[in-house]
């Protein structure tokens, strides 16, 4: 269910590592539970954050969640397409709908992470 | 009791359903060291006529028959009779908050209205659903700035009427949030040489009230202008809401907060009153308080419903922008009312004329009195008289005549010693005026 | 059932346009009696650069047009004298008329609070009057009329809270918020400067004392409790909360959103509470407005009295009442001048109309209603916590969830039977809460109808789900979409 080349937190985000750089989103299970997004609050390019910051926040009307980085690193890209048409994180999540990219910090930070097995694994037991 | 509804027989019937004996049993989870057995110690009931002559006699005993020049941030207007024909509704003023937006939008549309009516008097692009009065309503702008600056400074006219700095020193205080007083000039107006010296990038923002604690009409642009040059915020605080009828709305401001009172609302002794804040549109995220929006149903019709409600306190809880829960909704409605029957002619007109018997009164303490008129800055509808003699020895003569001259604020600005702040609505007659010009010669 | 119910449907054929989508030039509503003071022109007496045009977009309406407009928006809204409120937490119980006829007497409606003492002693002994009852319902010692609400009687308790322990050397850093709370309390807990520490609940709905007695030390300045709590349980060891807090020298706040549940029968302050705020809005039955205006007096203890907010109204020798400022601990003022007047007078018109009695038989009515609605829904609504409960009860949708029906959609059905949905969604402990208040001015055969129409509900949920789900089906409007409109926000009305 969720794409096998990325990896995962259990807050629900996603990370695409590609070298020193990676991409961020959440996950479609996180966009089911938040329901129709409505607005979507970025940081700005160049600002940093140690792993399990929260570097933003996604609302729907009903609730507010914030976002927490999957490792540490500086914002390199914030996808502002997303931020005008919020609703491509609910279509989209792993496509059109990626948050920021970032230039990694700590790539041993990456052991922490869950698999998409065991991501998928993760969510069958909580639910 | 004559309110609740349920006979002995309908009781009777609850608690067998229950599977209990009587009431005192639901009780039982209460410890008995906690319970009070005694009744309380309060006035015995009283049935309608008793209640009808007790307040008939209190209120008797406020008086009716006096004429007041009093103003300072309650303001004596007159009040269309369609308002309380209207608010008296039952499906107004017994109405919940509407978060059920299909049961409620009457409440809704009328509240998109003062909102809408807000941005129109104000000339920014967004304004809430209300807050409680003008002076929580300015702390609530001052934090507003803090959270979008985040900046710990803010600097306030002196001329900012006195109980509003004091609400914002309260809400400032545990924030660490601090406040630098602006002083005023001869003119009456802030003193923006003064400004200019004082500002640093430390400052969240400046803030002014028009037109002023002394009834001076102040000019924002140089203010808003010495602010944004160190990316401060510009607040104009409005307590006199009818002078938007006429004078120039606040230019370059950041925010516009207030009171609206003035448009529609009784004087009613200090409360309730109508809050009301009005921001540019980048900063409605940061807005306190309700807001209604427009939109759609499932068969597109128009709806209005309660949004953006992610800033609120029952979502975001400690870190909303506010914990405001409970408004003035009823007030605005009386405000929205009010401005549906004036319109823009009517309350231009209105304004007019307090501005023009303002002039009349002071022109003729002017002429006839020996005591003059503090501030040569332009004003709406009141102004200051600096007494030539001591202000105790005048109060009982005009207590005597049955007249309240004003307020004397020594008690707010002991450096201007024995001053009036004299207000001269639409409602003072002529004669009033020159029955006070009288008592003052 | 999709006949459209009289109490929720009103007014099919009535569109009612905008305000500033009717004006027609020319119309006018009101006139002026004519200027009595020379008549010299603004532009003469102010310079041309300081005024406006008229103002831009506002409607020119006759007396009638405003009639009809705003008669016409009211007939869409449900209210309280069409039928039940059953909000958990509200208190919508019936506003008698006599409140309204009396805060109208012209000495109260039209005084100015900057008038002589001398010439206000009926609006001061109102509100001393109200000061007394409402100290002597609460078992505290003193009491403040300044606050405006709820949210700013929070506001004004934790800030003498701060203010004592200032006094004391320091003011700690963390105030104790049960996660069971309004979102009231955390959010002024904030504004206050201190930060929020959350505190659990046991399986039984109440606060966990154990762990309140590990982690209370002195860094924590107070804790927000609501008793009975929102689940509608009387917190039994509330005065063993109070004795952990106080042996660390800590306070405790209460909410008084519940008092309706206790009137007559427990007082908090009995129970050891040092300050809490009651709702006038709610117990005392000013009416709710569309949203306020409310009132939010707080009561305190004898160690907190020397911090209330300024001015107090204090009785002279002489049996003269005036205000006081002279109080050098004062937190200062919350609001400009003293409260909110009008609904002052109208809380102490109930509280008169009813006397001890009254108010005794209005919690242990209000206290028999929720508990007659919850023996009647029990088993058709599951009951997340089985504790006893005071004048509410908090239902899940778990037994309709599992037909895909949620609590929201149980509110929206709800419309279709004529009655306004309960609270959903809160106390944010219960997923899927349902939160039921029926209040005590509900008669047998009104609670009945509620109780039929859930009953209904719980059998439609089965039955045909999708009914419920896609509800309300026979209001003016049906649901709105909140995304749509929270996404691309329209909050005014802009000339095209």
């Amino acid at each position: 269910m969720n794409p096998e080349g990325l990896l995962y937190t259990k807050d629900h985000e996603w990370i695409g590592i590609t070298g020193d750089t990676a991409t961020v989103g959440i996950t479609l299970h996180a966009q089911e539970a938040l329901g129709d997004v409505v607005y979507i609050e970025l940081p700005g390019v160049g600002d940093k954050f140690e792993a399990h910051k929260s570097f933003g926040s996604v609302e729907s009307v009903k609730a507010v969640s914030e976002l927490f980085m999957p490792m540490s690193g500086e914002v390199t890209e914030v996808n502002s397409t997303v931020k005008d048409n919020p609703e491509t994180l609910n279509s989209d999540p792993y496509g059109k709908g990626w948050l920021i990219r970032i230039r990694i910090a700590n790539p041993a930070e990456a052991s922490a992470l869950l698999s998409a097995q065991a991501y998928d694994n993760y969510i069958a037991t909580e639910a | 009791m004559r309110y609740l509804p349920s006979s002995e027989a309908d009781r009777k019937g609850m608690l067998e359903a229950i599977g209990i004996e009587s009431v005192e049993q639901l009780f039982a989870g209460i410890p008995e060291s906690l319970r009070l057995r005694r009744p309380l110690d309060i006035p015995p009931g009283l049935t309608e006529p008793e209640l009808i002559q007790f307040f008939r006699g209190a209120a008797g005993r406020n008086a009716t028959d006096f004429t007041s020049f009093l103003g300072a941030g309650v303001y004596r207007h007159h009040i269309p009779v369609v308002i309380d024909a209207l608010i008296s509704r039952s499906e107004f003023y017994t109405a919940y908050t509407p978060y059920q937006a299909e049961i409620a939008q009457g409440t809704l549309q009328a509240i998109f209205e003062f909102q809408t009516y807000i941005t129109q008097l104000t000339g920014l692009d967004v304004a809430n659903a209300s807050l409680y009065d003008g002076s929580t309503g300015l702390g609530e702008a001052i934090l507003m700035a803090h959270r979008i600056t985040k900046r710990n400074k803010v600097f306030i006219a002196k001329s900012v009427h006195p109980e509003y700095r004091a609400v914002v020193a309260t809400y400032a205080r545990n924030i660490g949030i601090e406040i630098e007083l602006i002083d005023f000039t001869e003119s009456g107006r802030m003193d923006y040489a003064a400004i200019g010296k004082a500002i640093d990038e430390t400052v969240a923002a400046v803030v002014v009230q028009t037109p002023n604690f002394f009834g001076t009409v102040e000019e924002n642009s140089e203010i808003a202008s010495i602010a944004h040059k160190h990316g401060a915020l510009s607040i104009v605080n409005v307590c006199e809401a009818m002078s938007l009828g006429i004078l120039k709305p606040p230019q370059d401001a950041d925010i516009v907060v207030g009171e609206a009172q003035s448009l529609g609302i009784p004087m009613n002794f200090g409360g309730p009153h109508l809050g009301f804040l009005a921001t540019r549109e980048q900063f409605v995220r940061q807005m306190p308080g309700r807001l209604v929006g427009m939109g759609e149903d499932q068969k597109g019709r128009r709806a209005f419903v309660l949004t953006l409600s992610t800033r609120e306190q029952h979502i975001r809880r400690e870190k909303a922008t506010s914990n405001i829960c409970t408004n003035q909704s009823l007030c605005a409605l009386m405000c929205a009312i009010y401005l549906a029957t004036m319109g823009p002619k009517g309350l231009r007109h209105t304004a007019e004329q307090n501005i023009q018997k303002t002039h009349y009164a002071a022109q003729q303490i002017r002429a006839r009195t020996k005591h003059s008129i503090l501030f040569s800055g332009p004003r709406f509808n009141e102004f200051v008289i600096q007494l030539k003699e001591d202000y105790a020895s005048r109060a009982q003569r005009f207590m005597r005549s049955h007249i309240i001259p004003g307020l004397h604020i020594a008690r707010f600005y002991p450096e201007l010693g024995n001053s009036l702040l004299v207000c001269v609505t639409e409602t003072t007659t002529r004669d009033q005026i020159d029955a006070l010009v009288k008592g003052l010669e | 059932m999709t006949k459209e119910n009289p109490r929720t449907s009103s007014h099919f054929q009535i569109n009612e346009l905008l305000v500033f989508e009717q004006g027609m030039s020319g119309r006018h509503a009101f006139d002026l009696p004519a200027l009595d003071v020379p008549a010299v022109p603004v532009a003469e007496i102010l310079s041309p650069t300081l005024l406006r045009d008229d103002v831009a977009g506002m409607p020119e309406l006759g007396e009638v047009d405003v009639i009809r407009h705003f008669t016409r928006l009211s007939t869409w809204n449900y209210h309280i004298d069409l039928g039940l409120y059953p909000l958990g937490s509200c208190t919508m119980k019936y506003n008698p008329k006599i409140n309204e006829l009396v805060a109208r007497l012209e000495g109260f409606s039209t005084a100015h609070p900057y008038m002589p003492a001398e010439l206000s002693q009926g609006a001061l002994e109102v509100q001393k009057m109200l000061e007394t009852a409402l100290a002597e319902i609460t078992g505290m010692d003193a009491v403040t009329l300044q606050p405006a609400a709820g949210a700013h009687g929070e506001l004004t308790g934790i800030l003498m809270i701060r203010a004592y322990h200032e006094s004391k050397g320091r003011p700690r850093r963390t105030v104790l918020v049960p996660d069971s709370a309004h979102g009231t309390n955390p959010a002024s807990v904030t504004i206050s400067g201190y930060e929020v520490q959350n505190i659990p609940s046991t399986p039984h709905g109440t606060v966990d004392i154990a762990r309140l007695r590990e982690i209370v030390n002195d860094d924590v300045a107070a804790i927000m409790v609501t008793n009975p709590n929102t689940l509608g349980i009387f917190e039994s060891d509330i005065a063993e909360v109070c004795e952990i807090m106080h042996a660390k020298g800590a306070l405790v706040y209460m909410d008084g959103a519940n008092l309706n549940a206790m009137m007559g029968i427990a007082r908090p302050g009995d129970f050891g509470i040092d300050v809490l705020h009651i709702n006038l809005h709610k117990t005392f039955t000013t009416p709710h407005g569309g949203g306020g205006p409310g009132s939010g007096p707080v009561a305190v203890k004898k160690i907190l009295e020397p911090f209330l907010p300024i001015p107090v109204v204090a009785l002279k020798n002489g049996g003269n009442y005036l205000f006081d400022y002279d109080r050098p601990q004062s937190i200062g003022k919350m609001k400009a001048f003293n409260g909110q007047f009008g609904m002052h007078v109208r809380a102490l018109c109930y509280i008169l109309a009813n006397g001890p009695a009254g108010l005794k038989e209005v919690s242990e009515t209000a206290v028999l209603n929720a508990n007659y609605i919850r023996a009647k829904l029990t088993g058709a609504y599951e009951l997340p916590y089985d504790s006893p409960t005071l004048h509410e009860v908090v239902f899940s949708d778990k037994l309709q969830a599992r037909f895909d029906v949620h609590v929201a959609d149980i509110g929206k059905r709800l419309m279709d039977y004529g009655f306004h949905p309960p609270t959903i969604s809160f106390p944010l402990i219960v997923s899927g809460a349902l939160m039921i208040e029926p209040t005590e001015t509900e008669s047998r055969q009104e609670l009945d109808a509620f109780i039929d129409a859930m009953l209904a509900i719980a059998k439609e949920a089965e039955a045909n789900p999708e009914l419920v789900r896609s509800a309300p089906h026979t209001t003016r409007i049906n649901r709105v979409n909140e995304a749509a409109a929270a996404r691309k926000p329209v909050l005014r009305w802009t000339q095209t």
